[in-house]
């Protein structure tokens, strides 16, 4: 059996929690949905339609806003009381934060951001990006079971998800929490941004590969021939050669423009989920090998030194 | 405030990397190494945590001889002293073995405060500090961007998704894990290159026991999901292909 362990937030399913489930019915086991909180009624009956066994609505006052201290003791109860072969668990923010945490206190091992399963030696291997996504691992765990897997945002399809004839049934099961160290405040929004990359037609993105702050301004005027947008990775948002606002990727701007064109940029999984929704994917970047070709329509493998500024007297032709 | 900083070594940015004949990591012969991105960030903000309250910063590492590289870095930043807890296997160990080495070289010392870096570069398992974390018994809370230190008490600023973030409370000893962007980093100056050489750089052996619980069978180069048309050509015809392709057949502008 795989144990699914969803993420809500006021009610609200987060997206992401359907994808370790069609990674588990994928696997042809029983699968059952755990949704942790202090009312999950709509999010349970929603996760029913789900082709699984069931639903756990895990529910204590205490889970109301996440903390990793009672979400790790009343996740922990939970999996020693079902005992499944896995734990499947989006790779959240949230999961982040407790799902380490739920391993070592169940003594069992885990593998995060995982991408896919694979069949290996009679059992599983899973893999993973490592070296920011430059190569790709496939992992094998040991030890007794359960072995905690956590996916990748965007690594299984939501419309594969298989849907049941009739709802899963859904039981609800009172947890303890234990002491909570952690008091978390309401989570907020810094104030409105001035710039909303979010409308932008076309995008010029600068990455590290740009080297130092006064060289934006080449980017700047490829920018301004292009009738585009500046934007960033976040490096160059953290060394503040550009500021915040113009950083896309999974804690900037999530952008969809006719072209997005990177400069410099690798192409690290962080970014890649900010812009792989725009038409046109224009990568420059010296190393052939680089992710970021992954993802692009066209690419340039050279200096972005080279090809912009002739880039610029093209436009002006 | 007594804080330890977990630092790790790993191969530069730039450094082209290969698989190893067995796949089951890289070429690493001749490689060369840096500061793990966060960890500096982490530094950094250890180092601003000691100038507002005073206090001393523990640099930590584990791994093989070589990561006594960065731990003199940090030295030369401003951290006060370095334990080693030096194993070649810890290169590749993962999060639980390592966890368990930093545990070691770390619970003796009684700090208040262990900050980490959120994800190492190479392995990027995004899990010793909250392992660490449950091994010391200590809470922790992760993706930091700002620390408010108390007496007693911390309040962070946790990165959430979709732009949010949130504020939490919490008791020390505790751990965090941090952000890249925190700060701004410091460099290394002259005068505190000198006086890293004459700071202690403890060794320790890693504990017995601590084994991985996972190893990778198969390394390769990544798979392509779409079909990229490379431009060829040298920079100054490709730019113009591009810009021809981009107006003509994109139609982009
Ligand atoms: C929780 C979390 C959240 C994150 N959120 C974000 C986010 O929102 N947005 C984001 O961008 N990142 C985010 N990151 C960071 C992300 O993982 C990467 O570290 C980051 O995107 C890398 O930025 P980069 O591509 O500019 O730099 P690098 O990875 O250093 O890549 C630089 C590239 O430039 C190329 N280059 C160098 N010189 C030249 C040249 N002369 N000409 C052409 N190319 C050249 C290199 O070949 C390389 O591919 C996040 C990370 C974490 C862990
Ligand atoms: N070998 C190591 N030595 C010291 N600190 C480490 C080591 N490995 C990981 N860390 C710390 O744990 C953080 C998270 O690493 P990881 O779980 O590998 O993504 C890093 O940013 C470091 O601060």
């Amino acid at each position: 059996m795989i144990l699914v362990i969803t993420e809500q937030k006021d009610g609200q399913i987060n997206r992401a929690s359907w994808e370790p489930i069609v990674a588990a019915q994928k696997l042809g086991q029983p699968v059952k949905v755990a949704v942790p909180g202090a009312d999950t009624a709509s999010v349970a009956a929603e996760l029913a339609g789900a082709q699984v066994a069931e639903v756990v609505r895990l529910e204590a006052p205490e889970l109301a806003s996440y903390t990793a201290d009672a979400y790790t003791t009343a996740l922990a109860a939970l999996v020693a009381a079902e005992a499944p072969d896995f734990v499947f668990i989006p790779h959240t923010y949230q999961a982040r934060d407790y799902a380490p945490k739920l391993a070592a206190r169940l003594d069992r091992a885990i593998v995060t951001d995982c991408v896919a399963v694979k069949p290996y030696e009679g059992g599983f291997a899973f893999a993973r990006p490592v070296f920011q996504a430059k190569l790709y691992a496939d992992v094998v765990l040991e030890g007794p079971a359960p072995h905690l897997v956590t996916f990748q945002a965007g690594s299984q399809k939501i419309d594969d998800l298989a849907r049941g004839a009739a709802p899963a049934p859904v039981r609800v099961v009172a947890a303890q929490t234990g002491a909570v160290r952690q008091q978390p405040e309401a989570p907020f929004r810094e104030a409105r941004q001035a710039v909303d990359l979010t409308q932008a037609e076309r995008i010029v993105s600068v990455g590290r590969g740009i080297k130092a702050p006064e060289n934006i301004d080449l980017a700047r005027q490829l920018a301004e021939a292009l009738q585009a947008e500046l934007a960033a990775s976040r490096p160059i948002c953290d060394a503040g050669w550009l500021p915040m606002e113009r950083q896309v990727g999974s804690s900037g701007q999530t952008v969809a423009p006719r072209l997005y064109l990177a400069l410099g940029i690798s192409g690290a999984i962080q970014h890649v989920v900010g812009m792989k929704g725009a038409r046109t994917i224009v990568a420059i970047n010296k190393d052939a090998e680089a992710p970021i070709f992954e993802v692009a329509d066209y690419g340039i493998a050279g200096d972005l030194f080279d090809v912009v500024p002739a880039m610029i007297a093209a436009l002006k032709e | 405030m007594k804080t330890a900083v977990c630092v790790k070594q790993v191969v530069t940015r730039e450094w082209p990397l290969r698989p190893n004949d067995s796949k089951t990591w890289i070429r690493d012969q001749d490689a060369t190494y840096e500061m793990n991105e966060p960890d500096a960030y982490a530094l950094e903000e250890a180092l601003r945590l000691k100038e507002k309250h005073g206090g001393e910063v523990i640099v930590v590492s584990a791994g093989p001889a070589r990561v006594q590289q960065v731990l003199r870095e940090a030295l030369a930043r401003g951290a006060d002293r370095a334990i080693h807890v030096e194993g070649d296997a810890l290169a590749y160990a993962d999060a639980f073995a390592v966890a368990e080495a930093l545990r070691a070289a770390i619970a003796p010392e009684g700090v208040d405060l262990v900050l980490t870096g959120l994800q190492s570069d190479d392995q990027g398992f995004a899990q010793v500090g909250v392992v660490l974390a449950e091994k010391l018994g200590m809470p922790h809370a992760t993706i930091i961007m700002e620390v408010e230190a108390g007496a007693g008490s911390l309040r962070v600023k946790r990165e959430l998704e979709g732009q949010f973030f949130q504020w939490v409370r919490m008791p020390t000893p505790a751990v965090l894990t941090i952000q890249s962007g925190i700060n701004t980093l410091r460099y290394a100056t002259l005068k505190g290159i000198m006086a890293a050489k004459k700071k202690e750089i403890k060794r320790l052996d890693p504990p017995a026991g601590a084994r991985s619980r996972q190893r990778i069978v198969n390394l390769y180069l990544p798979e392509k999901s779409k079909q990229t048309r490379m431009i060829p050509g040298a920079p100054a015809e490709a730019a113009k292909e591009l810009v021809r392709v981009l107006r003509e057949e994109a139609r982009v502008f």
